[in-house]
């Protein structure tokens, strides 16, 4: 089946052409470290997934650009066909001159009625090219006004004319330090309209992937082409093909449908977060080895700990004792509580691991059985030169304190004067 | 792409008018290598085949054929516009885009805005009219003007207007230089008042200059060169002030160097509407971010690196310098201290070879030593532009709505109530048909209800902070 991408704005425009990239890169190495079928399979799955072949052999990325002013559109445009590897369609995108303003009403009352059906026009031409339709990814970010006021009312507009599609919206958390200082608005006014027409939402902060680039990654002057790279990476740690949870040949036809099914549980809960380890310079990863065991613990305490990388987890965190009579509501309120927990396992020896660790039914909320809550996707093909990497999406409550933070300083500006 | 366009109105208005469509030039031809018509340059010239005459048809594409400035030139007086069009500029100008007149304005406002703006107003929408017919999208007008004279300050405020009525959904960005304390104008209190109002109730954003730190700008530059302390010489091109590096050379006219730091304000402003880079800032942003209630759209700006040394290595002490040079009272082009005062809003568009941890690095820095408004406590907009100023690898321009700005027009006010009470001079303006003394308690009443709006915001500095309490979700 395959996914559709709308790139929203400037944000979202930049970072769908690393994730096109990055997907592109990854199906062109030679590390996989497995079976020439498996390669094989592998890259045709990702292919089918991402990309559309045409008789001049280089794939077109199955996306549709969107932005109100051409700058960013033709830079994407021209970074992808300079490859070589791989291109965006020529007739797949969508611009004005002149932008929105940061202004999310612009985004979503002006611009969007107003070009809704050239934009849903590209959409509908794209679904068309796929085979199987297996649902809509959008990249977008809060703070502008594009990507924000127009991605919502797009994602409105692809609800309604692909009702039964699933619809994940990828959506970038501005800098707590500010980039746009009615961020806090246009945010909030996103999350309220993507709540009801999205299935799920895919949470990147900036801070945090800041972070990621200058401890981890030893970026000195991080520009936003690392942290795309960065997030770039994460996505596809996610989005490559895997085998299904059931084992079985054959990679998942269905991934957003599977993602929904494992990790939306309840409409109300939508709201997913990505962990990805390890995460290093790729000079240095000749140089480093790692054990499933050892990466597993890694992750398991970044979730109760609401820790988004390996360095500076806080070890003792620990989740409550079962079998105390401590109802839900008084876990203590550093701890990180789950919904569910999808870990998505890529690399050397991957079928031997033991996903126990994450089953422990105190991670979870007392509604939901850890058999249900926890999946495991597992494949053994390594994916973009790291020889083991594990991503863990989950819906878990570590959203909350930005979140907050994002209402209460929207409201402080609203409600004063 | 969107276009722009430039209402030059009076001496001042045309003077740096001129300085910035030379540095226009400068700043393009360094970038655009090949000589195509690119969409950076749309914005504000066009591209006229004039193998034909000068009526020639406009060419959207392909190389650079004849390049016209995007611009109305408007004067009461010939001799300003007539020295542009006898100087090197000539060709950039179309003769169909000039308003003159021959008897000036006297240095009094009401001739400015009522008896020439009645005379000229078909004249002045004919011609707006026909520049904005060649743009493809247009978003911003431009006004340079000076506040204490007669054209600049009268007929450029009836052009803003003008601009209101008839695009009204086009910006509005005025540039105006106020009067300092020593001017020599002596009206220049009345005009400037009279202007105010205009400002306050037709503008979108205004960014206010002053001459005597432009000033103190161009001495300082001047010291630094010849004091030779520097081991490095400095780059000439690179001064904020210079006209260096263009083809044409320019005989160096007093107001010049002053006139430069304008025009590089204005170029830094536009950068990212026009270039690349990885995080935009187009002009409909700065209004939105900058200005949180209508009437308190006054932006303090400074300029920074001055200058460039001629050595290459940049180490990054020198980028965190120049943020910090960006918040210090020299740097300011007027007369105002916003370290000491509150912000209601900053935005920083940084161009050249900046990436977004020195931003971030420098905003976690600088931020502990500035005071903030209560409800806008990390209030800060960032644009990144990667295309540098000539002669710079990298640059920025900060833009803050901050309190300082009131002394600038509480002395304006005092200086004005001066002549006011003895109603000195004021029987020029009232011998003109439709100013009445109503105009002048109308003008100081709006002025007063600024400065009063900036006292309570001023109020609230430095208080406890309370928090709105948050709403309670029924459940």
């Amino acid at each position: 089946m395959s996914i559709v991408t709308v790139q929203l704005g400037q944000c979202g425009n930049q970072i769908g052409h690393e994730v096109f990239s990055a997907l592109c890169s990854d199906i062109r190495g030679t590390h996989g470290l497995c079976s020439k079928n498996e390669n094989q399979s592998y890259q045709d799955s990702c292919k089918e997934r991402f990309f559309c072949e045409e008789e001049s052999a280089v794939p077109v990325a199955r996306a549709v650009l969107v932005d109100m002013e051409p700058k960013v559109i033709s830079q994407a445009l021209s970074m992808a066909a300079s490859s070589g590897h791989w291109r965006y369609s020529s007739h797949s995108h969508f611009c004005q001159k002149q932008g929105s303003g940061n202004n999310w009403a612009n985004g979503y009352c002006v611009h969007g009625p107003r070009h809704k059906e050239a934009i849903m026009n590209l959409v509908q031409k794209e679904a068309e090219r796929c085979d199987r339709l297996g649902g809509f990814f959008t990249i977008m970010s809060m703070a502008g006004g594009t990507g924000s006021g127009l991605g919502a009312f797009v994602t409105q507009c692809l609800r309604d004319a692909f009702p039964t599609s699933f619809i994940l919206n990828h959506v970038i958390w501005p800098y707590g330090t500010g980039e746009v200082i009615v961020q806090n608005y246009n945010s909030v006014l996103t999350l309220s309209h993507l709540y009801h027409s999205s299935d799920a939402l895919l949470v990147h902060e900036n801070d945090v992937i800041h972070k990621i680039c200058a401890q981890l990654m030893n970026i000195k002057q991080i520009s936003f082409r690392d942290v795309n790279q960065v997030i770039a990476h994460q996505l596809g740690s996610v989005f490559q093909p895997t085998h299904p949870a059931g084992g079985g040949s054959g990679y998942s036809r269905n991934p957003l449908g599977d993602l929904m099914e494992t990790l939306v549980p309840h409409p109300e809960f939508r709201m997913l977060g990505l962990r990805n380890i390890p995460q290093m310079p790729e000079s240095s990863l000749p140089y480093s080895t790692f054990s499933w065991p050892g990466l597993l613990k890694h992750l398991r305490q970044m979730l109760i700990a609401n820790a988004q990388m390996e360095e500076g987890i806080d070890w003792q965190v620990r989740p409550p004792q079962p079998g105390s009579s401590i109802p839900s509501t008084n876990k203590p309120l550093h701890f990180n509580t789950s919904i569910a927990n999808l870990l998505i396992l890529r690399g050397k020896d991957v079928h031997s691991v033991d996903v126990g660790s994450f089953q422990d039914p105190s991670l979870y909320t007392s509604w939901l059985n850890p058999q249900d809550a926890f999946n495991a996707w597992k494949t053994p093909r390594a994916f973009n030169k790291y020889e083991k990497s594990a991503a863990l999406v989950s819906n878990s409550q570590f959203l909350l304190k930005p979140l907050d933070s994002i209402v209460g300083k929207a409201w402080n500006m609203f409600a004063s004067k | 792409m969107t276009q722009s366009v430039v209402v030059q109105v009076g001496q001042c208005g045309n003077q740096v008018g001129c300085r910035f469509w030379d540095l226009a030039l400068r700043e393009h031809a360094a970038v655009n290598k090949k000589g195509i018509y690119d969409e950076a340059l749309s914005s504000f010239f066009r591209n006229v085949d004039t193998r034909s005459g000068d009526n020639g048809p406009d060419i959207y594409k392909g190389k650079i054929c004849s390049l016209k400035a995007r611009a109305l030139l408007i004067d009461m007086e010939e001799g300003v516009v007539n020295e542009i069009l006898q100087g090197p500029l000539r060709d950039v100008f179309d003769s169909k885009q000039l308003i003159t007149d021959v008897s000036g304005s006297g240095n009094n406002w009401a001739v400015g805005h009522k008896i020439y703006g009645c005379q000229y107003r078909e004249n002045i929408v004919e011609k707006l009219r026909k520049t904005a017919e060649y743009c493809d999208c247009l978003q911003c007008f431009f006004i340079i003007h000076s506040m204490g004279g007669g054209t600049g300050s009268g007929l450029g405020t009836f052009v803003l207007n003008l601009l209101e009525e008839e695009f009204p959904e086009v910006y509005r960005f005025v540039t105006s230089v106020y009067p300092s304390g020593e001017d020599d104008v002596i009206t220049s209190p009345y005009n400037s008042v009279l202007a105010m109002k205009e400002l306050n109730e037709h503008a979108d954003c205004v960014l206010p200059i002053e001459n005597e730190s432009l000033f103190e700008i161009v001495n300082k530059i001047h010291q630094m060169i010849n004091s030779g302390k520097l081991g490095s010489t400095v780059k000439q091109s690179s001064l904020v002030t210079s006209s260096a590096g263009n083809a044409k050379t320019l005989p160096e006219k007093p107001f010049d160097a002053m006139n430069n730091i304008v025009a590089n304000l204005l170029l830094n402003l536009t950068s990212s509407a026009r270039f690349e880079g990885s995080l935009n800032m187009d002009l409909n942003e700065i209004s939105m971010n900058l200005v949180p209630f209508p009437r308190l759209h006054y932006l303090v700006s400074s300029l920074t690196p001055l200058y460039t040394l001629a050595d290459v290595n940049v180490p990054s002490r020198r980028l965190d310098q120049m943020f910090s040079d960006a918040f210090s009272r020299d740097h300011q082009l007027i007369q105002a201290d916003p370290k000491h005062s509150l912000y209601l809003a900053c935005a920083l568009l940084v161009r050249g070879n900046v990436q977004v941890s020195d931003l971030r690095r420098n905003i976690e820095r600088l931020k502990p030593s500035l005071h903030f408004v209560s409800w806008n406590q990390e209030g800060w907009k960032t644009g990144l532009c990667s295309v540098p100023p000539v002669g710079h690898s990298h640059s920025l321009l900060a833009l803050a709505n901050n309190t300082c700005v009131k002394p600038t027009f509480i002395e304006l006010k005092d200086r004005f109530m001066k002549l006011y009470k003895k109603k000195a001079h004021l029987h020029h303006y009232l011998q003109i048909d439709g100013m009445e003394q109503s105009c002048f308690s109308e003008a100081i009443a709006s002025l007063s209800d600024l400065i009063e709006e900036y006292n309570e915001l001023d109020a609230t500095k430095g208080g406890p902070r309370i928090d709105p309490s948050r709403l309670k979700i029924a459940v």
